[in-house]
C-alpha cells in the first residue's frame, strides 16, 4: 500500500479519528440531530483540516519549537473564522443552527492532533492527503449518526418526512431521545462496536482491578 | 535546532501578520452578502407570520425583499408618546441598534423581561392585504434561561387578538426552550387575546396545557421543561404590550381607529372607559 493510499483510507476504519482515537466528540454530538448540518459540519471541517495541514506542512521547518502549537493554533483559528464567514454569507440558515459549532472546530483535537501529528513531519502534498482522509473518516461517522437521529428523532431524512410522525397527522411517534446529545453517545458506541468486532485488533487489552491483588499476575490479564 | 528569541519572536509576528490579513479580507468582503442574509431572514419571519408565505414556500433573497416591500409598511413610533415619527425613515430605522445608542435609548425601568435599555423610538410594521390594513407587527424582546429571545408579535387590527408570534434569534436549549420555534406551539397563539376588558395586558404561558383559544383565550400551553424560556415568553409580551413598550402606541392606535370589535373575542364590550370611536380619522 502506498503510503498516499495508506494516509487517505487509514483514518476511514483502520484508525478512525472518532472511532478509534475518540477525539472530535463534542462536535459530533452537537451537530447530528439533523443530516443537512452535519454534512455542512463535515464540509467546514475538511476544509479547514485541510488547509491547516497543509499550511503547516509548507512552514514546519520553519516553525521554532518552542512556540509551535500557539503558531499551529493561531492557523486554524484563523481558518475557521474564515469558513465561519464563509458560512454566515453563503448558507445562513445552516449557519445559524450551527451557531458556535464552527467557532468549536478550533478546539476540534482531530486537527491540532494531525497538526502536530502528521503535518508537523511530512511534506504537504502527504498532509493535505491525511486531512482528506481524517476529515472524511469524521464526517462518514458524524453521516451514520445523523441519519439515524434524524430518521428516528423526527421521522426525516435530509429535512424531507419519511416517516410522518403523529403529530402530523401520521403514524410515528418520534423517539424524544435521538433529538438529545446522549443519543449521539449511544450510536457512537454502536459504531466502535460493529468496527471492532469486525476488525479485532482494534480491541483493547482488558483491565481488571482483581487482577492487581492476584498473585503471579502483572496487572493487565487479557 | 535552536532559535534565537529575534527570530521566535519574528517568526510569531509574521504568522499572526498574515492571518489577520486573511481573516481581515474574509470579514470585509463578505460583509455586505451577511448583513443581506441577516435582513432577509428576519424579513421572512415578518412575512411568515403576516401570512404572506407559504410553509413550505421557499423563496430566494431577491423574492423576500421584493414581496415585504409591496405589502409591508414599516413606521417608527416615538416609544413616550406613541404617535408616529416620520421625520425618521423607517426604511433604515433599526430598532436593536437604536437601543444600543445612549442618544437614542434610556435605561429600561426594572422589568421581569430583563430589557436593559428601551429606545426612543420603535418599529412596528403595518401588513396590507388587499389594499386593508391586516396587521399589526411588533418587535418584542427578553430574556429566556441561556439569552435574550428576539421575535414578534402581531395583532389584528382589533390590536387585541393574536395572528401570531415568532422568534428569530434566541439561544434556548434545542428541544426544550428551543420549542418556542415549534411549528404547533407557535400555532397555539392565533386567535387568543392579548388584552382584557381593560385593556390590560393579559395574556400569558401557562403551566401545562390551555383550552382552546375560544374558551381560554389569555393563555397558552407551557412548553414542557422549559418554564423559564415559557415564563420569559410571558414577561416580555407583558412589558412590550405595556406602559413601558407599545403600550401608549396602541392607546392612540385604537383612539384613531375607532375598534370596532371582530372575531375570535365574540360580543364582549367595548373598551370600557377609553375614548374609542371620537377620533375616527384613519391616519395609519
Amino acid at each position: 500500500m502506498s503510503q498516499e493510499r495508506e494516509a487517505l483510507l487509514d483514518p476511514l476504519f483502520n484508525n478512525n479519528p472518532i472511532a478509534l482515537q475518540v477525539l472530535g466528540i463534542c462536535s459530533a454530538l452537537a451537530v447530528t440531530t439533523q443530516m443537512k448540518t452535519a454534512a455542512v459540519m463535515s464540509a467546514a471541517v475538511l476544509f479547514v483540516l485541510v488547509c491547516s495541514n497543509v499550511s503547516i506542512s509548507l512552514i514546519r521547518d520553519h516553525i521554532p519549537a518552542s512556540i509551535r502549537i500557539i503558531v499551529q493554533l493561531t492557523i486554524i483559528a484563523s481558518l475557521v473564522i474564515i469558513t465561519d464567514q464563509i458560512l454566515k454569507a453563503f448558507v445562513y440558515d445552516i449557519s445559524k443552527q450551527l451557531s458556535v459549532f464552527v467557532g468549536l472546530i478550533i478546539t476540534n483535537c482531530i486537527i491540532m492532533g494531525r497538526a502536530e501529528a502528521f503535518a508537523m513531519q511530512n511534506g504537504p502534498k502527504l498532509s493535505a492527503v491525511d486531512a482528506v482522509g481524517n476529515a472524511a473518516g469524521y464526517g462518514m461517522i458524524l453521516m451514520v449518526v445523523a441519519f439515524f437521529r434524524e430518521l428516528f428523532g423526527s421521522g426525516k431524512l435530509w429535512g424531507y418526512t419519511v416517516l410522518t410522525p403523529v403529530t402530523e397527522g401520521g403514524w410515528y411517534v418520534p423517539n424524544g431521545l435521538m433529538v438529545l446529545a446522549p443519543a449521539a453517545f449511544f450510536l457512537i458506541g454502536c459504531f466502535i462496536w460493529v468496527v471492532r468486532s469486525y476488525k479485532t485488533e482494534q480491541v483493547e487489552e482488558e483491565f481488571h482491578v482483581g487482577a492487581l491483588l492476584e498473585p503471579g499476575h502483572e496487572g493487565h490479564v487479557r | 535546532m535552536e532559535h534565537s528569541s529575534r527570530y521566535i519572536v519574528m517568526f510569531a509576528a509574521a504568522v499572526c501578520a498574515v492571518c489577520s490579513i486573511f481573516v481581515a479580507i474574509s470579514a470585509v468582503s463578505l460583509k455586505d452578502r451577511q448583513e443581506l442574509n441577516a435582513r432577509v431572514d428576519v424579513q421572512k419571519k415578518v412575512l411568515a407570520l403576516a401570512d404572506l408565505m407559504g410553509k413550505d414556500e421557499r423563496l430566494g433573497n431577491e423574492e423576500i425583499l421584493q414581496r415585504f416591500e409591496a405589502s409591508i409598511t414599516p413606521r417608527v413610533v416615538n416609544m413616550g408618546t406613541g404617535s408616529y415619527a416620520d421625520e425618521i425613515d423607517a426604511t433604515s430605522f433599526d430598532q436593536r441598534v437604536a437601543s444600543k445608542d445612549p442618544d437614542r435609548s434610556r435605561p429600561a425601568p426594572t422589568n421581569l423581561a430583563k430589557v436593559q435599555r428601551l429606545p426612543s423610538h420603535g418599529l412596528v410594521y403595518h401588513v396590507q392585504k388587499d389594499g386593508k390594513l391586516s396587521s399589526l407587527v411588533l418587535p418584542i424582546e427578553g430574556y429566556g434561561l441561556w439569552g435574550t429571545l428576539y421575535g414578534f408579535i402581531a395583532l389584528a387590527p382589533d390590536a387585541r387578538t393574536i395572528r401570531g408570534i415568532t422568534f428569530y434569534e434566541h439561544k434556548e436549549t434545542p428541544g426544550l426552550g428551543g420549542e418556542v420555534e415549534n411549528p404547533r406551539w407557535v400555532g397555539l397563539w392565533p386567535g387568543r387575546l392579548a388584552f382584557d376588558d381593560n385593556w390590560d395586558v393579559s395574556i400569558r404561558v401557562k403551566k401545562g396545557a390551555a383550552g382552546p383559544p375560544e374558551s381560554d383565550p389569555y393563555q397558552v400551553d407551557g412548553l414542557s421543561g422549559a418554564t423559564i424560556t415559557s415564563r420569559g415568553v410571558t414577561n416580555m409580551l407583558a412589558f412590550w404590550l405595556g406602559d413601558d413598550g407599545f403600550g401608549p402606541y396602541l392607546e392612540q392606535y385604537r383612539a384613531s381607529r375607532s375598534v370596532t370589535r371582530s372575531g375570535a373575542s365574540g360580543a364582549r364590550d367595548e373598551a370600557k372607559g377609553r375614548p374609542v370611536g371620537s377620533i375616527a380619522a384613519r391616519s395609519i
